[in-house]
């Protein structure tokens, strides 16, 4: 019952995405470049869910993992010009290394502390953007000299096939073994270990693994955008949106964490009219899903497939 | 199998803050023996389980799996060392299917392994067949009954093959077929030449499982041998069933409400989930009456007292001087006057002494408040002492008498208390008991007292309950409890 589902489900992923790869042919550029930034954001939202729906740790502060990749790649192309696949490497593998420095002392902490402390670090990440303004272009923002392409077309390829192959490998992270695990360290810890598992390890990796999507997808969201700035990677408000994103579109089941981003893109763009109010119509939405369906979207959609 | 024990234990000792919990323990479970380590609640039977699987740390001794030394080793190493345990509640993953759930403990501790052995497979079917699980292997956790969530426990500490099997509670919340089935069960693991170390309340209940017995009290082991020589010990029996007690009971027949009582608790049935948690329970409670309802952990003592708060939806009927309680909210209740000291303390930690009396004191007058504090200080001498210093710095007896004196600020006319001894050394106890008694002798304060401790509960009340396995077993005064209900309760 439970593989048939899951076969089910990647079918019905790779289905959506090959019909989502035709969409240049038919569709404005404007647009196109508004599912370019849902994609990266679905990655965010995806990386935060392994964390939280499987390790169980609530991590507010993603942007700390997507804005050190995005800066360094960024501040990397700005000093040296590198190749771009290397910025965006060293993006992945920045974040990596600041998850893990993170990751070390807030996991010996427990429950809210856990996430007092990733909060803490993107406010520290913050402050280093604003006050290291000769290398990180402070407060208005750091200009990415390079492109991958400025093809709309071709930027919304990358950011598909990319959010694609994350989500698949993150998804079979979570359907294999050690997604069970974690699961289980998840949500007791004290069970996991005298079964035999170290769960520290395994909440350690599964940081890790979060960090590098996030990096990754920071650092090829900046550049496509040719900047970076604190408020589209760095700022409070942007991790809560991701948190939003991955909880509305279905805790624990990863692939609901692209449904929700593209979900708050989509409304905050139809709700344009609305100015100031169009967030808080959003996040009013939000809530009334969160309120009312706690499993999200993807919960939605699977139930009636799933006879439990 | 070599010749040595499986288990080694050895000047275990474990202290949390000043609390000794336990107090250089040693014993030694054999291959294809059960020990049984019993001891009432907050004896430290339950840490030296979580001391041996490495949950807690130990201050000091040895633990020894096969000879290999394990104390202070981290969980997940003395469990691959050759250590299962069986948690007593359980708590699977509720999104997979039995099979799954079984799955997980044969799993490797490998972050590579991304597919799953395929004999993993069968190896979990066997162990479902084993344990008696094999027709729900399909179902989630959610859809089984409780004894099946139990197997599930059992299934998974027993995937790795374990030489040592510690299991907590084997029985609670089982009813007697289940009990005697999961007992077949655990014989067999016993036979496979594992060292089973069961952990419980009391040797009756295991008695006829176990090889030998280890009695627990306050740290310290009080007895060990046969079911029968522990239960025919002097010590154990003192203090299970509170050796020569001097009793005060007042007669029945002296309180003056006697057609209808202060409190009637008529046939109450409290069901948690699939878990029966009261049967049929009726007792009652008159004006002015001391009333102890004794029974161990899980007989059903705090379920009984929030239902007569108004904290649980109950069967049957509970009247106060013969008005329902039905329908009222636990606030009404209280305000009502009827008004319990939970086992938890729920005391304000950050707040002062006097400021968690003032806060009980919220709806009287000021001057009467001021009154009412007055005199418990006088009832709690220790608490004028320690009026400016914050509650959560308090030691646990003292805790305890803030907690009676901050219900006493309500004045009620029923007192709950549950289980006040829970973890106090015995000569807080007796300053406890001294309080009650002056409060029994000076006022006309009605108390319910819910107690596993008999020592304490015996001597104050006039009237006794025995609560076992969610059922009054029996009924009657003080002076009789030993002859009347001793044996069962030992």
């Amino acid at each position: 019952m439970h593989s048939f589902s899951t076969a089910r489900i990647v079918l019905v992923a790779l289905g959506v995405v090959v019909v989502a790869s035709f969409l240049p042919l038919g569709v404005s550029g404007y647009i196109l470049g508004l599912l370019t930034v849902a994609y990266y954001f679905g990655v965010f939202a995806m990386a935060w869910d392994l964390l939280f729906g499987f390790a169980g740790e609530v991590n507010f502060g993603p942007t700390f993992l997507i804005g050190t990749g995005a800066y360094t790649a960024g501040i990397l192309d700005n000093l040296y010009q590198p190749p771009i696949w290397l910025c965006v490497a060293a993006g992945a593998l920045a974040a990596v290394a600041g998850g893990v420095v993170l990751a070390l002392p807030a996991l010996r902490v427990r429950g809210p502390y856990f996430g007092l402390t990733t909060l803490v670090a993107v406010l520290m990440l913050q402050n280093f953007v604003v006050v290291d303004a000769h290398l990180t272009g402070g407060e208005i923002g750091l200009t990415v000299p390079d492109v991958i392409t400025i093809s709309d077309a071709a930027n919304y390829e990358i950011a598909l096939w990319f959010m694609a192959v994350s989500g698949a490998i993150l998804f079979s992270l979570s359907r294999s073994p050690v997604g069970l695990i974690l699961q289980a360290s998840g949500q007791d810890a004290v069970q996991a270990a005298a079964l035999g598992f170290n769960v520290t390890k395994h909440k350690l990796a599964a940081f890790i693994i979060s960090a590098f999507f996030s990096g990754l997808a920071g650092a090829l969201m900046a550049f496509y955008l040719s900047s970076a700035s604190v408020g589209t990677f760095v700022d409070i408000t942007v991790g809560v949106q991701i948190i939003i994103a991955a909880v509305i579109g279905g805790r624990r089941t990863i692939l609901g964490g692209v449904l929700g981003a593209v979900f708050l893109i989509a409304m905050s763009e139809l709700l344009r009219p609305l100015g100031d109010l169009s967030n808080f119509v959003v996040f009013a939405m939000a809530l009334v899903v969160v309120l009312l369906f706690p499993s999200g979207f993807f919960g939605l959609l699977t139930r009636s497939k799933e006879p439990s | 199998m070599t010749e040595r024990a499986h288990l080694e234990v050895d000047g275990l000792t474990k202290r949390f803050g000043g609390l000794v919990a336990v107090k250089s323990m040693g014993f030694s479970v054999s291959a294809g023996e059960i020990l049984g380590l019993i001891g009432p609640n907050g004896s430290g039977k339950s840490t030296v389980m979580k001391l041996i699987m490495g949950i807690e740390r130990p201050d000091a001794g040895s633990v020894r799996i096969n000879g290999t030394e394990v104390a202070g080793w981290p969980s997940h190493r003395i469990a691959r060392m050759g250590a299962g345990i069986v948690f007593q509640h359980s708590r699977p993953l509720h999104r997979q299917t039995v099979l799954e759930n079984i799955k997980l403990a044969l799993l490797p501790d490998k972050l590579t392994r991304l597919f799953a052995d395929p004999r993993t497979d069968e190896r979990a079917r066997a162990i479902a067949a084993r344990v008696g699980l094999s027709g729900v292997l399909d179902r989630r956790p959610a859809t089984l009954p409780f004894a099946d969530l139990r197997k599930i426990e059992i299934a998974k500490a027993i995937a790795r093959n374990p030489p040592v099997l510690l299991i907590d509670e084997p029985f609670a919340g089982l009813t007697l077929s289940e009990t005697a089935a999961f007992s077949d069960l655990i014989c067999e693991l016993r036979d496979d030449g594992r060292a089973v170390l069961l952990v419980d309340h009391n040797v009756k209940s295991v008695a006829r499982l176990v090889d030998r017995v280890l009695a627990m009290y306050v740290g310290e082991r009080i007895a060990e041998g046969t079911a029968d020589e522990v239960m025919r010990n002097e010590t154990v029996r003192r203090v299970y069933l509170g050796g020569s007690i001097e009793t005060a009971a007042r007669p029945e027949s002296s309180f003056g409400d006697r057609t209808t009582p202060f409190l009637e608790v008529d046939n109450v049935g409290v069901q948690y989930g699939k878990a029966q948690a009261l049967q049929s329970v009726s007792i009652h409670v008159h004006a002015g009456e001391f009333v102890s309802v004794v029974g161990l952990n899980g007989a059903g003592k705090t379920t009984l007292f929030n239902a007569i708060s108004g904290l649980l939806p109950y069967s049957g009927e509970i009247r106060r001087e013969g008005a329902s309680l039905r329908g009222q909210t636990a606030a009404a209740i209280a305000r009502g006057g009827i008004v319990q000291c939970s086992e938890g303390r729920n005391l304000f930690t950050d707040m002062t002494v006097r400021e968690n009396l003032d806060l009980g004191g919220q709806h009287l007058p000021a001057a009467e408040s001021a009154d009412q504090i007055g005199w418990l200080f006088d009832l709690f001498p220790i608490l004028r002492e320690r009026q400016k210093q914050a509650a959560g710095t308090l030691s646990g007896g003292e805790q305890q008498m803030l907690t009676i004196a901050r219900a006493l600020m309500m004045k009620p006319k029923l007192l709950i208390l549950d289980e006040p001894t829970l973890g106090l050394a015995p000569v807080i106890l007796e300053q406890i008991a001294k309080a009650l008694e002056r409060l029994r002798q000076t006022t006309a304060i009605t108390v319910l007292l819910g107690e596993q401790n008999v020592t304490f509960a015996l001597p104050h009340a006039d009237r006794v309950y025995v609560l076992e396995h969610a059922r009054i077993v029996w009924e009657g005064e003080p002076a009789k409890f030993a002859a009347g209900a001793g044996t069962g309760y030992l």
